[in-house]
């Protein structure tokens, strides 16, 4: 019967860490819907860029109000969930405060009296991103693309973390033994006189079920995270290894178009040729995309880490003189899609059955396409090396070369290209007349 | 003004120093033509043993491939990077941001090796060569406001050449609130230089004016033929062309030689 609890929290444990096991498989399997990229170049550079924009959170404090209360519960997070080992270790062998019997108690409540300090600053930090969110209602949080779900989404995890935070500091306080030891108690010694009054049986009834609901609290967290912005936790680390290294104004050069080019362009070539018999079992390449699948992976691992944090589209010139285009809903419209097509196979064996929508059109229109000035803004706003632009280029390049569905401007542009080699209908022979003028 | 071409160079069995790759705004467009011209002045102020390709000049492809058309982009490239090979170009330098990019970053898995510069940077080596120098007071205390290129700035990380020769012209310079690596866009790059905005209350190029107008300049210097037309129609939009002059880097400089 002693053994009730133990066994109780070892199933909590497993189903927890399960399904989040299982969330992570279904990640890895959408990403790898997308094209393959090789990344394994400057592995050096890469991992610098991890330590500086992802542990370092550089790009984080360049907005510093923002910036600071992020590293504040980035921090927070990451050291008060060293507590969560000692827990786990005391929920399975139904030890209590386990580190105590192998760290000296000074060196014990020091740590535990940071977890407190930090505890406390996270809840400020907290309620500042509340207030931010809610009662000043800063302009990017409440843009349209920030209705319903992620405007929800961005809510929830701020009262998680208080309801969190709290829990642990109500822990502390309840904790008998652990408040007669008198170090480490450096909040919970205050919370502590309220329940001064309680018989110790209540006590520890709340001691008990605080702790219960902490642990149980953050595995609810861990499985809340594969449906949220919150991805980010975890994602922000591979996704700025695999951020491009190179200028932001260098776009790839695609090689199907090159290979097609220089056929046309090698005079050895015989126009004539009958094409081979068997040229080879792959499809005809598909210039530019119109649906997820044809983004590679490092765009569809963009569109999960997303913070949805509107930097991006704070700073995107369409969007700041009102066009339809933010460059944050390119992403979230990426991951949305990117989720349809995940449960389309999951509901359909393990295949993906045409359901007759896609990325282009259904999701994001031409017209936001169309609005983007490539000034690369949004991928300098970034804090996690996401790159919109890529992607709006992608699916341009699906517009023009696949349906000819450029604006008639633009096509009269690209004629004059080919006609005359400039922008507009000059005559080339006139190209120095400059000089003369 | 005598300009030579790369086939006279060719003729003559000679290689010039820098090809200066004019590009298809500074060929044909009335304002650009200007910077292009004062360009050639600080070349020859400076010395420089230039040609241009002339009539063999054409499109980088650049904004073919930003309105998506890669196709055109790659049959333009192939066709540059064959005539730059042929005559062995080694050196290439634009005041266009646009074509400094494109021959910078996509010509060379294409074929096209070359040392690329913009002519703020190209400048900046001219004068700290010795090989040009700036007297004149002609812009001393006057207030500038520099506007970063897209295409130089955020594209290529290159913030300080255009401020460090400004404040050569011993100008006052001022910075807008959004600069360097939160410049805002002047609404031209990505092909929207060559069509109509989309749906919008405002368009790019006023809202950066106003940015600009913010600092009370008397001069707005641009690097960028793009962002020159862009911000001369904007200050014409807000009706403070008499007192504000858009003007190019090059222009700038060009006004500021000795002699
Ligand atoms: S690159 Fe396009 S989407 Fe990104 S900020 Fe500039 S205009 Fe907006
Ligand atoms: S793309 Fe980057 S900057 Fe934009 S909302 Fe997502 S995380 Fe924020």
């Amino acid at each position: 019967m002693t053994y009730l609890p133990n066994i109780l929290f070892a199933i909590a444990l497993i189903v927890g860490i399960g399904y989040f096991a299982k969330n992570v498989k279904r990640l890895i399997r959408n990403i790898k819907l997308g094209q393959s990229i090789d990344a394994s170049d400057n592995k050096a550079e890469r991992w610098r860029n991890v330590a500086l924009i992802a542990f370092g959170q550089s790009k984080m404090v360049k907005r510093p109000i923002s910036g600071i209360l992020h590293v504040i519960v980035y921090v927070g997070f990451i050291v008060i969930n060293l507590e969560v080992l000692e827990i786990i270790i005391d929920g399975l062998f139904g030890t209590h405060r386990i580190a105590l019997n192998v760290l000296p108690t000074e060196v014990y409540g020091s740590l535990i009296g940071t977890f407190e300090i930090l505890a406390c600053l996270v809840l400020i930090s907290v309620i500042i991103f509340w207030i931010r969110r809610n009662v000043l209602k800063i302009a990017r949080f409440i843009k349209r693309e920030m209705k319903g779900w992620p405007k929800t989404d961005g809510n929830l995890i701020l009262y998680f973390e208080v309801v969190l935070m709290t829990l642990f500091l109500v822990m502390n306080a309840s904790d008998i033994e652990f408040q007669s030891l008198n170090s480490g108690n450096v909040v919970s010694q205050f919370i502590a006189p309220w329940f001064s009054s309680l018989p110790e049986s209540t006590l520890h009834l709340i001691e008990r079920g605080t702790w219960w609901l902490h642990i149980l609290g953050i595995l609810v967290f861990l499985n809340y995270l594969y449906f949220s912005k919150h991805l980010h936790i975890l994602l922000a680390f591979p996704n700025v290894f695999y951020g491009s290294l190179k200028p932001k104004g260098q776009f790839n050069n695609l090689e199907a178009v090159t290979k097609e080019v220089k056929l046309m362009m090698d005079p050895d070539a015989d126009p004539f040729a009958a094409p081979a018999e068997d040229t080879s079992e792959e499809e005809p390449a598909k210039f530019g995309a119109s649906d997820v699948m044809d983004l590679n992976r490092v765009q569809l691992l963009n569109a999960y880490t997303c913070t949805e944090c509107g930097r991006c589209t704070s700073a995107c010139p369409a969007n700041l003189t009102g066009k339809k285009l933010s460059p944050r809903k390119i992403m979230m419209d990426t991951r949305d899609r990117l989720e349809e097509v995940g449960k389309n196979i999951d509901a359909n064996g393990g295949v993906f059955k045409d359901d007759g929508k896609q990325l282009l059109g259904d999701y994001i229109t031409n017209e936001e396409l169309w609005a983007c000035t490539t000034c690369n803004a949004c991928v300098e706003e970034c804090p996690v090396s996401i790159n919109p632009l890529s992607i709006i280029l992608d699916m341009r390049r699906y517009l023009v070369m696949e349906q000819s569905a450029a604006p008639s401007d633009l096509n009269n542009m690209m004629s004059n290209i080919e006609n005359n080699g400039a922008p507009w209908p000059y005559n080339q022979m006139d190209r120095l007349n400059w000089a003369d003028e | 003004m005598t300009v030579k071409t790369m086939a006279e160079f060719m003729a003559e069995g000679k290689q010039p120093e820098i090809l200066f790759w004019v590009g298809s705004a500074g060929s044909y467009d009335d304002r650009a033509k200007k910077i292009t011209k004062a360009f050639v002045k600080i070349l020859n102020a400076a010395n420089v043993d230039f040609a241009v390709l002339g009539q063999e000049e054409s499109s980088t492809g650049d904004v073919a491939k930003r309105a998506g058309n890669e196709f055109l982009f790659q049959m333009q490239a192939v066709m540059n990077i064959e005539l730059l090979n042929g005559y062995e170009i080694k050196k290439i330098v634009t005041c266009d941001p646009h074509s400094y990019n494109c021959i910078k970053n996509e010509y060379p898995s294409l074929g096209g090796v070359y040392e690329v510069y913009h002519h703020t940077q190209y400048i900046k080596e001219l004068i700290s060569s010795g090989r040009l120098s700036i007297d004149a007071d002609t812009y001393k205390g006057k207030r500038i406001t520099f506007h970063d290129p897209c295409y130089l700035g955020r594209a290529n990380s290159e913030y300080d050449a255009p401020r460090d020769i400004l404040v050569k012209t011993k100008a006052n310079l001022v910075e807008m609130k959004r600069h360097k690596r939160t410049a805002l866009c002047c609404g031209a790059g990505g092909a929207q230089m060559f069509k109509e905005p989309e749906k919008g209350d405002k368009d790019v190029n006023i809202l950066r004016t106003e940015d600009a107008l913010e600092t009370k300049p008397n001069i707005i210097a641009t690097g960028c033929p793009y962002c020159n037309t862009m911000m001369t129609d904007g200050v014409k939009n807000k009706e403070k062309e008499d007192e504000i002059a858009v003007l190019d880097v090059a222009e700038l400089i060009a006004n500021s030689l000795d002699n």
